[in-house]
């Protein structure tokens, strides 16, 4: 320890504890750039976790809405697309694709859906599933 | 025929980057020990040392220890050109020159804490730009952006008040 330190370091670590405030640390750009900072993760969060909670799921087979189900209770829907049936199966709040006659399974594969703007494509059967929230339209503006 | 003997010349300056470099090396080391929430997130405190470095000597000594820090800290803990190194080395060469703009700001309004933010922020910026770029090719590595901008905001400013402490500490000596 005595030969890696550079001398100054080692009399810093030598010196016992610390005593004051970290306030006379902060000069009045750094309380700034703080403030700035935490407007910036505040605002991080807001833009790339829009997504609210979900309250709906929609399914529509090449581009149209076949369907709308609520989120609220569990059931089991059918959807006849060009390779067979696609099963939804929902759950309270969140709702995943059952079954699927595609060849790669990967709607199936993502397994369940919770967040307002989720997406489970079945590419091969023209099925889409998505979930709806009231989460951008729920307030005008946001105030910190 | 007399052998050759080629000689290095050391100069003070090559002592006390390297001084400082393994300080940094040993806090690396520290705190590859401790676990994390989610990988990526780690306090940085070598990142004290490169600042202190920064305040006191300048911003080219600050770089030699920041990357000389990358490479040995990496080669100790066996991570040397693992996907972790290249995103230490993104982070270090991202918040370089994030050093370098910041060390031009007037000290008389911006400490320690100002120049560690930024570096902190240019850290987790450069990093996810190299992730999306080749580890995730999916923006979904954006999701993570808010924690690793909170995990930024949080250790910057605790690192630059360290910083600051040290620096008050030596000058006062």
């Amino acid at each position: 320890m005595k030969a890696v330190l550079p001398d100054d370091l080692r009399e810093i670590f030598s010196k016992a504890g610390y005593s004051g405030s970290w306030h006379k640390y902060l000069k009045v750009g750094d309380w700034l750039v703080l403030f700035l900072s935490c407007a910036l993760v505040v605002l991080s969060y807001t833009l790339l976790w829009r997504g609210g909670v979900a309250d709906r799921a929609i399914v529509k087979r090449d581009g149209q809405t076949i369907i709308e189900i609520s989120l609220n209770s569990a059931s089991k829907t059918r959807v006849v697309g060009p390779l067979g049936t696609t099963v939804i199966e929902v759950q309270p709040g969140r709702v995943r694709v059952f079954s699927d006659p595609g060849p790669r399974q990967y709607c199936v594969q993502q397994g369940w859906l919770t967040r307002a703007g989720a997406v489970a494509i079945c590419a091969p059967n023209h099925i889409t599933l998505e979930l709806n929230g009231r989460g951008e339209a729920s307030y005008d503006s946001l105030g910190y | 025929m007399t052998p050759s003997v080629i000689e290095l010349p050391v100069t003070e300056d090559d002592r006390r980057i390297a001084r400082y470099t393994a300080a940094a090396i040993a806090l690396t080391v520290a705190e590859a020990a401790l676990p994390s929430p989610l990988p990526g997130i780690k306090p940085g405190l070598a990142n004290i040392i490169v600042l202190v470095v920064l305040l006191r000597y300048g911003w080219r000594d600050a770089a030699w220890v920041s990357l000389l820090r990358v490479v040995a800290g990496s080669l100790v803990i066996g991570q040397l050109f693992a996907p972790g190194f290249f995103l230490a080395l993104a982070g270090a060469v991202s918040s370089l020159a994030a050093l370098f703009l910041a060390a031009q700001l007037p000290r008389r309004w911006f400490g320690a804490v100002t120049i560690s933010l930024l570096a902190a922020f240019a850290h987790i910026g450069g990093q996810l730009v190299l992730a999306r770029l080749w580890l995730v090719p999916h923006d979904g590595v954006f999701y993570l952006a808010p924690l690793f901008a909170t995990a930024a905001l949080i250790f910057g400013t605790i690192n630059g008040l360290i910083a600051a402490h040290l620096i008050m500490q030596v000058e006062t000596i």
